[in-house]
């Protein structure tokens, strides 16, 4: 069985430290906020201007003043603190967040990563997913291993960037590979998930790997 | 000198040319002068080059100004919500120039501070990259980004003094505070007007050097764009 993706928030939620500064994107990477362990704190950070936000408000308590990167109203927490979307990006890009886990339509063998575009459609814009790649310590993928039959995990991305050599992991429903991104080990899978072989990850990833579960 | 003007056309009045470029604050709905917008549409100035991180939904914020064509190119990090944007993009009347949301804070920053330009490793080895210098540091690409200046920047605050000392609320300060630095002249919309001496000098966030104008709005509309919300559990 792959995982569904509540099982991979699950296990990008393994990537979370005590003490960590976290940003996490739209979508599956929202949910990894439901598996943080107890009695673990960690600090999710929204790049329009807020550290430490909470949950979604009550019912009629929504405040339009205060909401998440994804335009969601959220609650504040004891801890939070708000600041200027400069301030913001200069904690993003000055490398002061360790962690960033994000969506992608493709994700290369060398840690490039492309989710912002597809040439000939309706481009809505990269938003803060370009600086947040180029700037946090660590840099998560969670993603379908392959969509409608073709590979997301490829030899080189033939959509436009998002970042040059920027992923260091990737979570996807059949498994976890590891990349390095700055040196020349290239991608290893490191992970499969519960019952997923290892010739159905080779028929559907174009990408070159190590094998080492 | 005096600050504060009676209304929103009362504070424009002489400042709109078209042609111009404006930047206008907020993230998506959260703290966008929504009154200097309205105003600005019932001017009918046009040819507007406009600096927002989004372009409003349609009929709200920038929206307006888009159902009345008065922009020609945005520079901004992220349109999606907006049917009318999409409509005249795809027929050419619209220019977009994307930015990397920290880029374009950065960019807006720096024209406020007098920095005509600066290195980020954001978007290196991207197309966002190309024909820009490039430089490397430390091992590491960088592109040269440049400062913005705009013509009019026009914010919303919650809070502002007569001075035009500015406090925001919450996430609704966002772009807001750059902005106000980065206009040649910088009006500020404010949902509650105070006396100097009312704001704590150690809160204020806008230093009144930066605002030219300013009109009270004290029951500036605010919008939801996603509703999230959790039931509440009965004991």
């Amino acid at each position: 069985m792959a995982w569904t993706r509540e099982q991979m928030a699950e296990r990008a939620a393994k990537e979370l430290r005590d003490g960590f500064y976290v940003n996490l994107g739209i979508g599956i990477p929202t949910l990894v906020s439901n598996y943080i362990p107890t009695g673990m704190t960690v600090q999710l950070q929204s790049e329009n201007g807020m550290l430490g936000f909470g949950p979604f408000p009550y019912e009629g308590d929504e405040d339009p003043d205060l909401i998440n990167a994804g335009k969601q109203t959220v609650t504040e927490l004891p801890t939070t603190s708000y600041f200027s979307s400069a301030d913001s990006f200069s904690m993003i890009r000055g490398g002061h967040i360790d962690l960033s886990i994000l969506g992608a339509m493709q994700v290369a063998e060398n840690g490039d990563l492309a989710n912002w575009m597809i040439p000939g459609k309706m481009v809505k814009g990269m938003g803060g997913a370009m600086d947040l790649v180029a700037g946090v310590k660590k840099v998560v993928v969670v993603m379908e291993h392959s969509a409608k039959n073709e590979a997301k995990l490829l030899k080189r991305c033939n959509l436009p960037l998002t970042g040059a050599g920027v992923v260091d992991m990737v979570i996807t429903d059949l498994g976890v590979f590891n990349i390095d991104k700055k040196g020349s080990g290239g991608m290893t899978l490191v992970e499969l998930a519960p019952g997923t072989s290892l010739e159905e990850i080779k028929s559907k990833t174009e990408a070159g790997y190590k094998v080492a579960v | 000198m005096k600050k504060v003007y009676p209304d929103a056309k009362a504070a424009l009045a002489g400042l709109l040319k078209d042609g111009m470029l404006v930047m206008a604050g907020g993230f998506g709905l959260c703290g966008i002068p929504e009154t200097l917008i309205l105003a600005i549409r019932d001017s009918g100035v046009k040819n507007l080059t406009v600096v927002s991180n989004n372009a409003g939904v349609d009929g709200i914020g920038l929206g307006l100004l888009l159902d009345t064509k008065q922009i020609k190119k945005m520079i901004s990090s992220y349109v999606g919500e907006n049917k009318t944007f999409a409509q005249q993009y795809l027929a050419g009347e619209l220019e977009i120039e994307f930015n990397p949301q920290g880029t374009l804070a950065e960019r807006i920053r720096a024209g406020g501070a007098g920095i005509p330009a600066f290195y980020t490793k954001t978007g290196a080895g991207t197309d966002i990259a190309k024909g820009k210098e490039e430089r490397e540091f430390n091992g590491e690409r960088y592109v040269m980004e440049k400062g913005i200046v705009a013509d009019l920047a026009i914010v919303h605050a919650w809070k502002g003094d007569t001075e035009g000392n500015l406090v925001y609320r919450k996430t609704a300060r966002n772009f807001n505070p750059m902005m106000a630095t980065a206009g040649k002249v910088t009006v500020a919309e404010v949902e509650n007007l105070v006396q100097p001496g009312e704001l704590n000098p150690d809160h204020i966030i806008t230093p009144g050097v930066y605002v030219k104008r300013m009109i009270h709005v004290p029951n500036a509309p605010k919008h939801i764009e996603q509703r999230t919300v959790r039931k509440r559990v009965m004991a």
